[in-house]
């Protein structure tokens, strides 16, 4: 068997399987999986609004998992993505409640400070971890409780309520003709700015001497030393762009799906649900793609099922992270798929 | 007299690829049997199918005469086979009684019995003379102390056949002497050795006798007080083979590259290298001799800008580079095979290509504005797996697949092509098969015949003697003599290392010792 062919066959056998397995975690619990699936489905496809939406759930899981990935190709882990969502997320409202400039500005202003302010929170990881040897684990998640409160102290303190005012018109990632076509669905044109990321990060990581760099030091930093490169600048470097990518992801939600901040009890889990995007995808850009759809669909569909099939919440959850643990598991189908191509040659 | 391991016939097949093709193995009792065969001949898997990790695809395993099905490890431990494997497998924060009972630990109401099993380990390390205290941790005790733990593993489980898996390729020379002793006492008291090697000195030093294995099938068995070297040598490679690498005298030029009272500490603050002075000129190899540990690593990596030099100075070419960062280092002429080529070396993870741009990937013509150029990369790779003889599939296999001395080629090939004033070479030929030391002496050579300076850094005496033009011993930090390499023996190598500068007559004294 070819290894392109395999590496397709692999993820759809997963999903099969968990479907299955969700399938008889509904029937003993006495719900229809026909149903079940069936919401799950139309939750995802159901109409142009329910596709539209489900790309625009798609959007910051895109850039999130990015950032992931992209830490854990220079050997570090980004736990801080939520965290550095956040502040994103809070500075790119920011700039677009804030100032009033041509839109050709403001978009790029409220884009690149939502970065900027992600690329900051990673910063101090970064720092720590090169400088003093910091495990990055430990600084990302205190990060993340940090970003949390200070943006909703923040807020309080700038609009007096726990919503900001809106962002301004020329700060909106909005996008008319998706909202025609698509029956007036959130979908925004920050799906775009998630896909550049995509190919210019592949194309950092494949075609650049920074990304020969970066994964050097991710695979070897000992040898990396030995070449002459320096270990400490690019260990802040990936910890910045990763934290980069993750103000980005923040981005889309201010200034397209919510086009305000508002205070949170809690992370937005998107942060996190990025780490599960990464694996998926293998920590590779192009991988990274079919990690955020699955998530996003999955996700967002999975909405529709207590509704349509009266399957309560906790019971959708579980039936998700089933599918996504078999995903995760891909392995065990390369060693099924393996014992049967060895059968064959046997034969 | 009886065998007690027969392996008649064996063949392991992976994919298209045959390892092991119809190999007969027979093993007598209280015998030290050599397994000799170049990197990837099929050494390890035949040791690995006697060891039950693989199964053989044909042929029939035979212990004291009777046919075995040997499935797994625990299968072979319990008909008495023992393996020492080349790369320990050892809890670095265990004691060494913890470490020798893993597995299949003693209780006593329930709790572990340390002190019984302690006793026991004790006792037979007492038995062999291997002077292993059951009470110290891994980590504090040194590799040829590690090795006999293995040791000690293999008979506290009761092995009456012990597999030695290139044991002497992480050991110094002192070790090693050791450990030829620790081989001969286990024969002395019955036991039968398999020893895994391509080192042609140590089979005719221990061995019985010996079975060479060349590109997966069987060559034959013969008795080592039969054979020689240079024989044994080609059986192995298929080919004649030298030994000592021919060479023209040196015509040494003016002086490139100085070391003026160098002061460098380790990572515990401890100094290393106490005023060291050396210098090298053009067209000449300086060979630097010493017992590992006596600063060799420091100096080393104070050179190319690893570690940081407290006071003194070097200099190439009449320009300082001391301190300054490995880049500038590498970039102001010197190239540097590293000691350890899987850490320092290469990337593993890297195709062969993009380790051979490991140290020029940031410059002209491999990247422009920061976009690599992977054509011009993987022509560069390809030029140079031609020259210098890399077997690779090819340009864009990782680096991690490839044979030892292979990835030794690639390091070499970026070095030299690098044409660096200076060369540093850090046990080149480590691990290495015949074949692949005499290509790399040649190149090195070559590299002093193009008017370029070498510094051969080995603790292989046969090496250092074999390649130099002068030699310099060091010994606690220091070069205590230059000596030129025609005028020299091991033996008064051998003493100057151990930091002894005596008069003829005490060398010869010393020497009727050693030999005794």
């Amino acid at each position: 068997m070819s290894k392109s062919l395999r590496n397709v066959l692999i993820p759809i056998l997963a999903v099969i399987l968990g479907l299955i397995v969700g399938a008889i975690i509904m029937l003993i619990s006495g719900y229809s999986p026909i149903l079940g699936y069936t919401a799950l489905w139309n939750g995802i496809f159901g109409d142009l609004y329910t596709i539209g939406e489900t790309i625009r759930q798609i959007t910051p899981y895109l850039l999130a998992g990015l950032a992931v990935a992209f830490a854990f190709k220079t050997g570090l882990f980004n736990i801080g993505v939520e965290g550095q969502l956040i502040v994103g997320w809070f500075a790119a409202a920011y700039v677009g409640f804030s100032f009033e400039l041509p839109m050709y500005l403001h978009i790029p202003l409220a884009i690149l400070a939502a970065g900027l302010a992600g690329g900051l929170w990673a910063f101090v990881p970064g720092i720590l971890k090169a400088r003093l040897g910091v495990n990055e684990v430990v600084v990302t998640i205190m990060m993340n409780y940090i970003a949390l409160h200070i943006t909703n102290a923040l807020i309080r303190a700038i609009a007096g309520k726990d919503t900001s005012e809106r962002i301004h018109e020329t700060a909106s990632l909005r996008n008319t003709f998706f909202e025609e076509i698509t029956d007036y669905s959130r979908l925004h044109n920050g799906i775009f700015l998630a896909l550049i990321a995509v190919v210019v990060i592949w194309f950092i990581l494949e075609k650049t001497t920074l990304g020969f760099e970066l994964k050097a030091v991710g695979f070897n930093q000992d040898a990396s030393k030995y070449a002459g490169m320096n270990v400490k600048k690019n260990i802040v470097i990936s910890m910045v762009i990763s934290g980069f990518l993750a103000g980005l992801a923040g981005a889309t939600e201010a200034l397209g799906t919510f086009e305000y901040v508002s205070t949170k009890g809690g992370m937005t889990g998107i942060g996190f649900d990025g780490i599960a995007v990464a694996i998926l995808g293998a920590n590779n850009p192009l991988g990274v793609i079919f990690g955020a759809t699955l998530f996003g669909a999955l996700k967002y569909g999975s909405l529709n099922m207590p509704n349509e099939a009266g399957i309560p919440e906790e019971m959708v959850s579980i039936i998700i992270a089933i599918i996504i643990f078999f995903v995760a598991c891909g392995f065990i189908f390369q060693l099924f798929l393996d014992k049967l191509s060895k059968k064959k040659e046997v034969k | 007299m009886e065998h007690v391991i027969e392996m008649l016939n064996i063949r392991k097949v992976f994919g298209n690829f045959v390892a092991n093709d119809n190999i007969t193995l027979q093993v007598k009792k209280g015998e030290i049997h050599a397994l000799l065969g170049e990197n990837g001949a099929g050494k390890s898997t035949l040791m690995n199918v006697l060891f039950g990790l693989y199964q053989p695809d044909g042929g029939e395993i035979r212990v004291k005469g009777k046919s075995v099905n040997i499935t797994d490890p625990n299968v072979a431990n319990d008909l008495g086979i023992g393996m020492v494997h080349q790369h320990f497998m050892l809890v670095d924060n265990f004691t060494v009684t913890e470490n020798i009972i893993l597995g299949s630990e003693p209780t006593k109401r329930g709790s572990i019995d340390i002190k019984t099993a302690s006793e026991e380990i004790a006792r037979i390390s007492k038995n062999y003379g291997l002077d292993v205290d059951p009470y110290a941790v891994i980590s504090d005790i040194s590799v040829g102390m590690q090795q006999r733990v293995e040791i000690l593993k293999t008979l506290y489980r009761g092995a009456e056949i012990l597999i030695f898996d290139e044991p002497t390729a992480t050991l110094t020379p002192q070790e090693i002497t050791e450990l030829i002793q620790i081989m001969k006492r286990l024969i002395e008291e019955g036991k039968s050795i398999i020893l895994i090697t391509h080192k042609l000195k140590e089979i005719m030093e221990v061995a019985d006798r010996v079975t060479v294995i060349r590109r997966g099938k069987g060559i034959g068995t013969v008795n080592v007080s039969e054979t020689n070297p240079t024989e044994l040598a080609s059986l192995m490679v298929g080919r004649d083979v030298e030994f000592t690498t021919e060479k023209r005298q040196s015509n040494p030029k003016e002086e490139v590259f100085r070391i003026s009272d160098l002061l460098v500490k380790d990572y515990r603050g401890v100094e290393k290298i106490k005023g060291l002075n050396l210098s090298i000129r053009r067209g000449e190899i300086l060979g630097i001799a010493g017992v590992d540990g006596n600063g060799q690593t420091e100096l080393i990596e104070a050179i190319t800008g690893l570690r940081k030099v407290e006071s003194g100075s070097i200099t190439l070419n009449n320009k300082d580079i001391t301190n300054l960062r490995p880049r500038k280092i590498t970039e102001s002429g010197i190239g540097h095979i590293p000691q350890d080529r899987h850490k320092h070396g290469l990337v593993l993870n890297y195709s062969v290509g993009e380790n051979v741009a490991l140290q020029s990937y940031y410059h002209a013509p491999y990247s422009k504005a920061g976009v690599l150029n992977y054509k011009v990369i993987y022509e560069k790779a390809r030029e140079i797996i031609s020259q210098y003889d890399v077997r690779t599939q090819s340009e864009y296999e990782l680096a991690r697949a490839l044979s030892g001395g292979n990835q030794q080629k690639v390091i070499i090939g970026r070095e030299v092509e690098r044409n660096p004033d200076l060369l540093i070479a850090a046990q080149p030929t480590r691990g290495l098969d015949v074949g692949a030391i005499e290509f790399i002496h040649k190149r090195l050579i070559e590299q002093r015949d193009n008017g370029k300076a070498v510094l051969l850094i080995s603790f292989e005496l046969d090496e250092i003697l074999n390649v130099s033009d002068r030699i310099a011993v060091i010994f606690e930090g220091e070069i205590i003599d230059i000596v030129d390499a025609k005028h020299t023996s091991e033996q008064e190598l051998g003493l100057l290392m151990a930091g002894q500068k005596l008069t003829k007559d005490s060398t010869v004294q010393s020497l009727q010792k050693e030999g005794e």
